[in-house]
């Protein structure tokens, strides 16, 4: 009850030791793994005070936060293209930025179309069928799922159409309004 | 090789492509034995994380056996069978000097804000993750570890990411005897840090979610106390109700940025992705803790601001915890926890999946078919 000072107590500790395998095991809070949270006794494995340079191939992209390009670093999937172009722009600005991080999630989207038309080129197109992971649906009551309310990712689905279309339906809506204004200032109407 | 690559959102596929090959003299490329996919991954799958780009191979949970080594390796050798901490760190810088693996300075030159991890995008550093058949590990003498003889690779596999997160969450909640812990979230994190909750010496568990055969299972395999948010009109006034009017003690956040439940932040943060993800999970939490109490956040959540309510966490004096997990701090005392029989982390396993099949095991686990809770990835079975 909060409104005394006694704390609500729901079972003893023989009742929760008999019935919770390993109960209490960790009890004491400065016996954690992760306590205190900065450790300097730990040993890393690490044989260096600052670890050698890998080779940078190509210009990486990196946050203005940093002084210089860490000595090591992942190289899978160079920017490149409109998506690449558009990913350097938002490197520009810091991830204080929220415009950082929206100009990305744009180029995540320009990407993925991108890809997309691009793949059209080469011998294996994108198949949304197989990619889409749809196949494993028959075997899995999939079907039914959708209409028993409880698969999460029907829930909202419909919305989808919404957030796809709504940004190119706006932006045509405000295009036709532009030219219709411009020529009627033209006819002097 | 054969390899798992993200095609855009919610499609993936099985690629031929370079076995990675050595880049820094202290790396090790490792063939995979044994991957999963967690539920961060998904973030990813939905396109919720900013610069993941198409091409790119997810992962960041798996074992194997290194393959080879650089010229400046020594605490591993082609041939020892090894489990790879989901954290790509140094173990030399300012934060790993002090424990803080997760939070290293020296691998993601892409941000400041985070550390390296396996296939979770270039906002991680762009790193290819361990879903495919070999996988290049960074500083191969700071993270992997040699899996012990005793240990079942599945346990290992989990102890990787999901186990250690879980119980990383418990102790982020600094559970006192007796406490009330409340766990919003029963995927595999969820699970794991109300099982573990109980190891710190919690009172009272309760877990939160709106999948029922994920709820049996918190009751089942982690002793939890669990109701389902859909069948209470506003789960925080349930959940001050059934502590006496108090509120839990601990709050442990393990949904992160797809949480469901409140339709206009559903759409900002998840659909429209103007929001570093949808923060109901957190809110609920800041809102059910008792006053003075603690919010444990090990929920992924992307970089970009979320409306959390930050007024009401100020006022009722809360501390507020979160990191990515270190997880090979934890190892040592999991390993003891698993040895003596009080965690068995592949008890929560339901599939298994060929490499192959990725883009079926994906939509299984992201539209939680089958009773999904965590489904694995055999690469050498395709």
């Amino acid at each position: 009850m909060p409104y005394t000072a006694r704390r609500p107590q729901r079972f003893s500790r023989e009742e929760l030791e008999s019935r919770i395998p390993g109960w209490g095991a960790d009890l004491d809070p400065a016996d954690r793994p992760a306590v205190p949270r900065e450790r300097t006794d730990l040993q890393t494995g690490a044989h260096w005070e600052f670890p050698e340079r890998q080779p940078e191939e190509w210009p990486r992209e990196r946050s203005v936060e940093h002084q210089f390009l860490t000595p090591v670093f992942g190289t899978t999937v160079p920017a490149k293209g409109v998506s690449g172009a558009v990913r350097k722009y938002a490197y520009r600005f810091s991830e204080g930025r929220a415009a950082h991080w929206l100009i990305l999630v744009a180029a995540d989207r320009v990407d993925a179309w991108g890809s997309h038309l691009r793949s059209f080129a080469t011998l294996r197109p994108d198949n949304p069928v197989t990619e889409t992971g749809v196949l494993s649906e028959p075997a899995r009551r999939g079907f039914r799922s959708r209409f028993d309310g409880k698969r999460p990712d029907v829930k909202h689905q419909w919305l989808d159409p919404v957030i796809v279309a709504g940004p190119w339906l706006g932006v045509a809506a405000a295009g036709i309004a532009a030219v219709r204004a411009l020529a009627a200032r033209r006819s002097g109407t | 090789m054969r390899a798992m690559v993200y095609r855009g959102p919610y499609k993936v596929r099985v690629e031929e492509k370079e076995i990675p090959r050595i880049e820094h003299p202290n790396d090790a490329i490792v063939r995979v034995s044994l991957a999963a996919i967690c539920g961060s991954d998904l973030h990813l799958y939905h396109g919720m994380i900013p610069d993941t780009r198409v091409g790119t191979t997810f992962g960041h949970e798996f074992v194997g056996v290194v393959h080879e080594v650089g010229p400046s390796v020594e605490n591993v050798k082609p041939g020892d069978r090894v489990m790879v901490p989901f954290n790509v760190y140094c173990g030399s810088c300012y934060f790993c000097s002090r424990g803080l693996y997760s939070n290293c300075h020296n691998v993601n030159p892409n941000a400041t804000a985070i550390g390296g991890i396996y296939g979770y995008s270039h906002t991680c550093g762009g790193y290819d993750g361990g879903q495919s058949e070999f996988v290049r590990v960074p500083f191969a003498d700071v993270g992997p570890a040699p899996i012990p003889d005793w240990m079942d690779e599945e346990d290992a596999v989990l102890l990787t990411d999901a186990l250690a997160t879980g119980y990383f969450g418990a102790q982020l909640g600094d559970i006192t005897e007796g406490d009330t812990v409340v766990v919003f979230g029963a995927g595999p994190v969820g699970l794991f840090a109300a099982k573990s909750s109980w190891l710190m010496g919690a009172g009272r568990v309760i877990v939160i979610d709106h999948l029922e055969y994920r709820l049996e299972k918190a009751r089942t395999f982690a002793h939890a106390e669990t109701y389902n948010y859909a069948d209470y009109q506003d789960i925080v006034v349930h959940l001050k109700k059934i502590t006496d009017y108090f509120g839990a003690d601990v709050a442990i956040d393990a949904v992160g940025a797809e949480a469901d439940g409140n339709f206009l932040q559903h759409v900002t943060g998840t659909k429209l992705k103007l929001q570093g993800g949808s923060p109901v999970a957190l809110n609920w939490a800041i809102d059910s803790v008792r006053k003075d109490g603690t919010v444990a956040v090990v929920g992924a959540y992307g970089p970009v601001f979320s409306a959390v309510k930050f007024g009401d966490a100020v006022n009722k004096g809360l501390t507020l915890r979160m990191n990515q997990c270190p997880v090979k701090r934890q190892w040592p005392r999991l390993f003891e926890h698993i040895r003596n029989g009080y965690l068995k982390p592949s008890d929560i396993v339901t599939h298994r999946i060929p490499l192959e099949d990725i883009a079926e095991g994906y939509h299984i686990f992201s539209a939680k078919l089958d009773n999904c809770i965590k489904p694995l990835i055999l690469p050498t079975a395709s």
